[in-house]
């Protein structure tokens, strides 16, 4: 097979990655009180590693980022779970929330939901799920 | 003030329907595969105007992620595209 010589979009990937990662971090986190959440952050994410695997080809990612998809869809299901099981530990219905406001360093008063432990775990399996697709599809023998 | 704000919102959206009408066009009746490509960009484009045309329209901000996930998802769409017409892989791998 011929190498290729993508410069231009490998050059404009390392930009471009770095950008739908601060952006899928920022609906992950926008999410409670504005359009966002577990879900599209987790897709903007796969986006963006999709956008690599596209650029560098499946090996060189592969060593940069050695994560085994399979058992991420695994670990967020079980931080989802857990979230739910942990209120029984405070006598609460399964799955029941709650929210109480810090003092943050850099951002001041900030209202932090239990909620968003349950959103990490549909973050993990999301990304988890959709390239777990996309590189079984591309399997391609 | 608003009205006119209104009216000249409302005639954008008509143009970029033209616009999009006219890039169907050429969708469907593109002699090559990679006309069909850059008329599918192009539209996508026009969608990413026509999201912040509505969100002048009805006045809310919530539709401004809307635009940028576009301009997102229609930059890796192209790119996948364009690699499945250079190379007819999407993902390369080196195991020969």
């Amino acid at each position: 097979m011929v190498k290729s010589n993508d410069l231009i979009l490998r050059t404009m990937t390392v930009l471009i990655a770095f950008i739908l990662f601060g952006f899928s971090v920022y609906l992950f986190l926008a999410g409670h009180n504005a359009p966002g959440g577990g879900f599209i952050g987790g897709l903007m994410t796969s986006a963006a590693i999709l956008l690599m695997y596209m650029a560098y080809g499946y090996e060189a990612v592969n060593k940069v980022l050695p994560i085994n998809y399979r058992s991420l869809i695994s670990i967020g299901l079980l931080v989802a779970v857990l979230t739910g099981v942990g209120s029984f530990v405070f006598g609460q219905p399964f799955l029941s929330q709650t929210f109480d406001y810090f003092y943050l360093p850099i951002l001041g008063k900030t209202e932090l939901a239990t909620a968003l432990l349950f959103d990490v775990g549909v973050y993990l399996t999301v990304i988890g799920v959709t390239l777990t697709i996309i590189l079984s599809i591309s399997e391609d023998r | 003030m608003n009205d006119v704000l209104n009216i000249v919102t409302i005639i954008c959206i008509l143009v970029i329907t033209i616009s999009i009408t006219l890039l169907l066009y050429r969708v469907v009746k593109g002699p090559t595969n990679p006309d069909r490509a850059v008329a599918l960009d192009a539209i996508g484009i026009n969608l990413m105007a026509a999201a912040g045309l509505v969100a002048i329209l009805l006045p809310t901000t919530r539709l401004n992620d809307v635009i940028l996930l576009i301009g997102i998802l229609l930059f890796i769409g192209t790119i996948a595209l364009a690699k499945y017409l250079e190379k007819g892989v999407i993902i390369d791998r080196d195991h020969d």
